[in-house]
């Protein structure tokens, strides 16, 4: 089992065959995507019960909820990427990290602004500085450090290993967003979903959130695929497979 | 894993345990700071400084909000089931506003222990439902779960 993981860990490493297997992935990933997003947008939007309290504004649950956890987990990939690529010397890893910068950042000014527009009305603020939005606002500063740190170097190698080391020193702030609202007085609400026991929300207010975050996790892998297939061929594009692949065109 | 990697992954998880103990520290030593509001416990027991501006955070105690008749100015108390703090404020109050719910106010407390409010925040828990369901939670005696401070 273990020696699998191993071969595959490693064919994963050469940019040749990442960029078949994906090739043929993507399809899938992107329909499911297509899928969720529209099942989980219009169940969300036009059939979910309203709230007994906020009545429809609280629907925006359903675009900020998943852009939040997207956010966090897009970061913490980009830092086990990152990790990857500084201790496996592995380019396609470095790619992988390089191509969830941006996807992650508009997740977190995704999730900044919906949480705006849903505070103004609910909270009676746009932004307040309690410990949930700053760490927040933090993760959106950190994601654009490890774009500027990726593109402020000639060599991609040297930028590569900058912005690992910062996305891993930024992974301290992923437990700091996730218990902000238990470990201090905040203003945003602690969360709805634990593991541990049953949501503070009936089933049929949920289970459309559930479509839409699963809907988004897709999205986001079509995304990076193709993001980092672009890079792969940016790249290699002096080796011979890749030209071999723009003359059959 | 051949030993110049093996010492990679050492370094690399070491360097993030040695930050993350770091960053730990140093909120464990703002923690104080960190927090938005004060809880009325909090402010009876001395802790919130007087004249300055500050939070107060709490739930709306029933019964407690007196409204003026020809101004726009409230008074209410709020609780953390503990103490109480008086509160007083003048202006629009946010949607959400309502006895039992939670808020947080900024302003000031005065010489007579009376919290002069300059703003009012609605606080939200994390209970979502549908009306129909708070109404049915209302006729069988259970009021709606509320926030605890």
């Amino acid at each position: 089992m273990f020696d699998k993981f191993v071969a595959w860990f490693h064919r994963m490493g050469s940019p040749k065959w990442f960029y078949e297997i994906t090739g043929r992935w993507i399809p899938w990933f992107g329909a499911a995507a297509v899928i969720f997003l529209l099942v989980g947008t219009v169940w969300g939007l036009a059939f979910a019960p309203q709230d007994y309290q906020q009545g429809n504004s609280f629907r925006i649950i359903y675009i900020h909820v998943p852009a939040a956890i997207l956010a966090q987990s897009i970061f913490f990939a980009m830092a086990i990427a990152g990790g990857i690529g500084l201790i496996w010397k592995m380019k396609v890893a470095d790619m992988v990290a390089r191509s969830c910068a941006p996807i992650g950042a508009t997740m977190t000014f995704v999730a900044l602004f919906t949480g705006a527009v849903w505070g103004k009305p609910t909270w009676g603020a746009w932004w307040v500085w309690d410990a949930r939005l700053t760490s927040m606002l933090i993760l959106l500063f950190l994601y654009f450090g490890v774009i500027a740190l990726q593109s402020a170097f000639d060599s991609k190698q040297s930028a590569a290993r900058a912005s690992a080391i910062l996305s891993l020193v930024g992974v301290v702030n992923i437990p700091i967003i996730k218990y902000s609202v238990e470990w201090w007085n905040t203003l945003h609400q602690p969360a709805t979903f634990t593991l541990t026991e049953k949501p503070a929300m009936p089933v049929e207010m949920w289970l459309p959130l559930l479509v839409m975050v699963i809907g988004f996790y897709c999205f986001f892998a079509t995304v990076l695929m193709m993001r980092t297939r672009n890079e792969i061929l940016e790249r290699e594009k002096r080796t011979q497979w890749v030209q071999g692949l723009l003359s059959k065109k | 894993m051949n030993p110049k990697r093996k010492k990679k992954l050492v370094l690399l998880t070491s360097m993030v345990a040695a930050v993350g103990i770091a960053v730990g520290l140093v909120l464990f030593a703002l923690s104080e700071n960190i927090n938005l509001f004060y809880t009325p416990t909090q402010i009876a027991q001395g802790e919130a400084p007087v004249g300055q501006r500050i939070r107060a955070g709490g739930m709306v105690v029933d019964g407690s909000i007196k409204r003026a008749t020809d101004s726009l100015e409230v008074q209410f108390a709020v609780t953390d089931y503990k103490h109480e703090v008086i509160v007083k404020y003048t202006g629009i109050l946010p949607d959400l506003f309502r006895e039992g719910q939670g808020i947080v106010t900024m302003g000031a407390m005065d010489g007579n222990g009376i919290f002069q409010a300059s703003e009012v925040l609605a606080k939200h828990d994390e209970n979502y439902m549908p009306p129909e369901v708070e109404e049915a939670l209302k006729a069988s005696g259970h009021k709606a779960t509320a926030q605890q401070y």
